[in-house]
């Protein structure tokens, strides 16, 4: 420490830093075996010491949330990457412990497989695929795999948001441990003394035969050629990496949420580590997704209603993950992602995750820091909102719009921003009763933010509904709004510039607002 | 004066992909004035090993942030990071943990 008077003539000592462990030093678990990673600043545990305190770690993120019932069904959200693959193992491996401490759900595996949109040539991709299904027969829950392309097989129902299942209260989680153990303890008894309770247990939950259960509709038939071509040319079609990441996500969420839907999953795990978490938290704020952080990173997402995500790994760092999966030989397949060897600056992700592990390379809290602030999120309903009826949504990640519909400043402001070649946000009081589904969603790519000052050229928020047949006049008509009420002239498409009129005639299939004077 | 050391080096979480697609490599280290250390060793993959955009894996002296070291299936945070002395027969792993480093099979980047 500084001291007045201190001297400073003599060089630094040689020693490393004192908070910094040497080898000589024990496990501080058991303060006896020899250290091989250090968690955290400082603290150094044996082989034997980490495995149980990752164990330890994921259980209780599971315990402690207590959101997965006895006997539910629950899809693992499966990349290859070794988060994930961290995850499916530890679900294995806490399925098939002594019947006290058994995990009580019923897994299954799904797998989209996403070289489409990467480039990947068929023959790369078949390779990736067939390693995949070597490990996803080796785990032995249902599998599904996936290809991004059937994204545009997705039935419209897709974007509805469906009622949400009423939070079981405490006392109802209790219960339904209580009977689910004493189930398994009345057909223990039972049970022919030669077979283990544990079997009969399994067959009660109809555990599922571990053959190929896949998509009746597409046994292993690869995506048509067009269908790649047109993933190809959608992904395309966007400028910016930025875009084609978050696009991406999009497109998997609703991919995956569908197939629990139609397997009747309830739950779906994904592997985000609180490094990828407390990433995912920056750069969200930097996409202007300020408002839905506590969705986007806490541990349950409750925005698609019936289908609940959950992120059981959100506690595990990335460096945790990589030495328990090197240390304990998990299996894991790697896959490319949209930006592999993409420069720093590429996206906003790549710069982001570029910052934060340098960071942490400084000051080693970085990370978790970041993780206890995204843990005091809190999921307010909008003022207003809680007792009306449910909001309009994004098409894209199905969150509830942010946009104040009394704040004209921001729907002058942020078209001009964006250049008004594009669909921009169109507030609305309550809902319409028919509201056009937006044809260009898929190609103007956008989101229910606005991304103000991103790295391309910025996109407004396709912003819209569920509802009957697109309607041609509707992108014209949004257009119009801002610069009509301005009386400016815009560039556009000529047909729909209406310059120089009063209050904007309210096209149709957009809902009249009560007090003309505001847009909308 | 160092003698020759022969070490094993490997490359996981996509980080091989900078190498090839070669994940170990059982390499010879000459003989020199220094001392062999992390340091020096990282100095020599660049020059020997690494075919492509070295600033995907090395940052000044160190490893990029993000890539996770292993020496002898230990961490090197608790064996002196850059300034390990390597011994003979030493296993020095690099895990990459960054995102866009997955590597597939026959991938076009």
């Amino acid at each position: 420490m500084c001291q007045v008077g201190e001297d400073y003539a003599e060089p630094a000592s040689e020693e490393p830093p004192p908070r910094q462990p040497g080898r000589e030093q024990k496990c501080v678990k058991c303060k006896e075996g020899l250290p091989v990673v250090v968690i955290r600043a400082g603290d150094a545990f044996c082989r034997d010491c980490f495995k149980a305190f990752y164990i330890h770690k994921f259980r209780a993120v599971l315990g402690k949330n207590r959101l997965i019932f006895p006997g539910e069904k629950v899809l693992l959200a499966w990349s290859g990457g070794p988060s994930s693959s961290s995850m499916v193992w530890q679900v294995l491996e806490g399925l098939s412990r002594e019947s006290a401490k058994r995990l009580r759900f019923v897994p299954g595996i799904v797998c989209i497989d996403e070289g489409a949109a990467c480039g990947l040539s068929p023959e790369a991709r078949a390779k990736a695929l067939a390693e995949m299904k070597l490990i996803l027969q080796t785990v032995g829950f249902p599998w599904h795999v996936v290809a991004l392309e059937e994204v545009f097989d997705l039935p419209p129902s897709v974007l509805r948001c469906f009622a949400q299942e009423p939070v079981g209260t405490e006392g109802a989680y209790k219960a339904a441990v209580d009977s689910f153990l004493q189930q398994q303890h009345v057909l223990g008894a039972e049970g022919a003394g030669d077979s283990p309770s544990l079997a009969q247990g399994e067959e009660q939950l109809s555990w599922p035969c571990t053959q190929d259960p896949q998509n009746p509709q597409s046994p292993d038939r690869p995506p048509t050629a067009a269908q790649t071509e047109a993933l190809s040319r959608l992904f395309d079609s966007v400028k910016t990496l930025t875009a084609k990441e978050e696009l991406l996500q999009a497109l998997r969420t609703h991919l995956i949420l569908h197939v629990a839907r139609t397997h009747g999953y309830s739950k779906v795990m994904t592997g985000d580590s609180c490094t990828r978490l407390a990433i995912k938290l920056m750069t969200s704020l930097a996409l202007g997704r300020g408002a839905f952080l506590a969705w986007d990173t806490g541990f349950s997402d409750e925005r698609h209603g019936d289908v609940v995500v959950v992120r059981p790994m959100r506690e595990h760092t990335l460096k945790e993950v990589a030495f328990y999966n090197h240390l304990f030989a998990v299996p894991s397949v790697f896959t490319p992602a949209l930006d592999t060897k993409a420069p720093e600056k590429a996206s906003i992700h790549r710069l982001m995750e570029a910052f934060m592990l340098r960071l942490q390379d400084q000051f080693p809290s970085t990370v978790s820091t970041v993780y206890r602030t995204s843990e005091k999120l809190v999921k307010a309903p909008r003022d207003g909102c809680a007792a009306g009826p449910p909001g309009p949504r994004c098409l894209l990640c199905m969150c509830a719009l942010d946009i104040d519909t009394a704040a004209p400043l921001y729907l002058q402001t942020v078209p001009r921003l964006l250049g008004l070649r594009l669909p921009c946000i169109c507030p609305r009081r309550s809902p319409p009763p028919h509201r056009p589904l937006h044809p260009a969603v898929l190609q103007g790519w956008g989101g229910c933010r606005a991304a103000v000052g991103g790295p391309g050229p910025a996109r407004g928020a396709a912003l819209l509904s569920q509802g009957g047949p697109p309607s041609p006049r509707h992108r014209a008509a949004v257009l119009r709004l801002p610069c009509e009420h301005e009386g400016l002239a815009l560039p556009g498409p000529p047909a729909a510039l209406h310059l120089g009129r009063g209050p904007a005639p309210q096209p149709e299939g957009l809902h009249r607002a009560a007090d003309p004077g505001v847009p909308g | 004066m160092a003698a020759p050391l022969s070490v094993e080096v490997e490359f996981g979480g996509g980080a091989e992909l900078l190498f090839d697609g070669v994940k170990k490599h059982q390499v010879t280290l000459p003989g020199q004035e220094e001392p062999w250390d992390i340091r020096n060793l990282l100095v020599w993959i660049k020059k020997n090993l690494l075919k492509e955009r070295p600033e995907l894996f090395i940052q000044g002296d160190s490893v990029r942030p993000g890539i996770l070291v292993l020496i002898n299936d230990a961490d090197w945070e608790l064996l002196g990071e850059l300034d390990y002395q390597l011994q003979d027969q030493d296993s020095i792993l690099f895990i990459s943990t960054l995102h866009g480093s997955r590597i597939g099979a026959g991938s076009t980047w």
